[in-house]
């Protein structure tokens, strides 16, 4: 039986977990779905990338697809059913190429970890339009980072919000992953915000 | 509100891991899609995508790819 991409969770689930041909035709639907995500994605971001070319960008999408497809043949136990299987799957294929892609953008560059120019920053202490308030919390902002962070905290702080560091890009300049360095993104926010507070700085106006 | 402040002091409330984020982004994405309360299905979530640039970027591609998708299947 066909297993089209509209088809019934069960009748995906039952066919993946099948054997013989059914299961091939199955997996290899499945793989037709996670390349056209994994395209989808490329598609959005190839403007970041106007050196690479269409073939590469689509050997980018058959190996983001591939890796994609393990993974959900992997994880296929985990699937819940509160959405779509194709929702589900496409999930894997866009990380899958969006990691790639990112990485791809950073290649050959070096990750600033050091807040280079404050100045650059729109409304920076510096800027003219910046009001007092607004540079009195940049002025805080920077005693916070300078005295409160650990040196990993201020890196990974400066990098990915200061920067713009992709976070995939960073995970994989210091040999970690994405999940440790947002917690650690999320403990220096955490800290710079009771910094904030003990100064009796009015956080919530300015961060929404 | 100031851009860069905000990316430095993140989302204000609650959020979500990278690893749950991943784990609800389809759930999510399909409760936003059908006009439902998403956040109130996945409290945190939200906060997270505020937070975390890479998985609000994947939540984007997703939500955008299954509207596709629901459309011209």
């Amino acid at each position: 039986m066909a297993t089209s991409t509209v088809a019934p969770v069960e009748e995906w689930i039952d066919a993946l977990r099948d054997e013989g041909p059914r299961r091939e035709a199955a997996i290899s639907r499945l793989h037709d779905l996670l390349l056209r995500a994994a395209r989808f994605e490329v598609n959005r971001r190839k403007a970041t990338l106007p050196h690479l070319r269409g073939g590469s960008l689509d050997d980018l999408a058959v190996q983001s697809a591939d890796d994609a497809l393990v993974a959900v043949l992997a994880k296929l136990d985990d699937f819940r059913g509160d959405s779509r299987f194709t929702t589900w799957a496409y999930k894997f294929a866009l990380l899958e190429a969006a990691v790639r892609l990112r990485r791809l953008s950073w290649q050959g560059r070096e990750v600033p970890l050091e807040p280079a120019a404050w100045e650059r920053l729109g409304g920076g202490p510096s800027s003219p339009e910046a009001g007092a308030e607004t540079q009195e919390l940049f002025a805080a902002l920077r005693r916070g980072i300078d005295t409160e962070l650990t040196a990993h905290q201020r890196e990974v702080l400066v990098a990915i919000a200061l920067n713009d560091v992709p976070i995939d890009v960073l995970a994989e300049r210091l040999d970690s992953t994405r999940g440790a360095l947002y917690k650690t993104l999320h403990d220096a926010r955490q800290k710079l915000r009771r910094h904030l507070a003990d100064q009796g700085l009015a956080i919530e106006e300015v961060s929404g | 509100m100031n851009e860069a402040i905000s990316a430095l002091l993140g989302p204000a409330g609650p959020e979500l891991t990278c690893e749950r984020c991943f784990d609800e982004v389809d759930r999510y994405v399909e409760q936003e899609q059908a006009g439902r309360d998403a956040e109130a299905a996945v409290p945190g979530m939200g906060a997270h995508l505020e937070g975390c640039p890479a998985c609000r970027e994947e939540h984007d591609s997703l939500r955008a790819l299954a509207g596709e998708s629901f459309t011209n299947p």
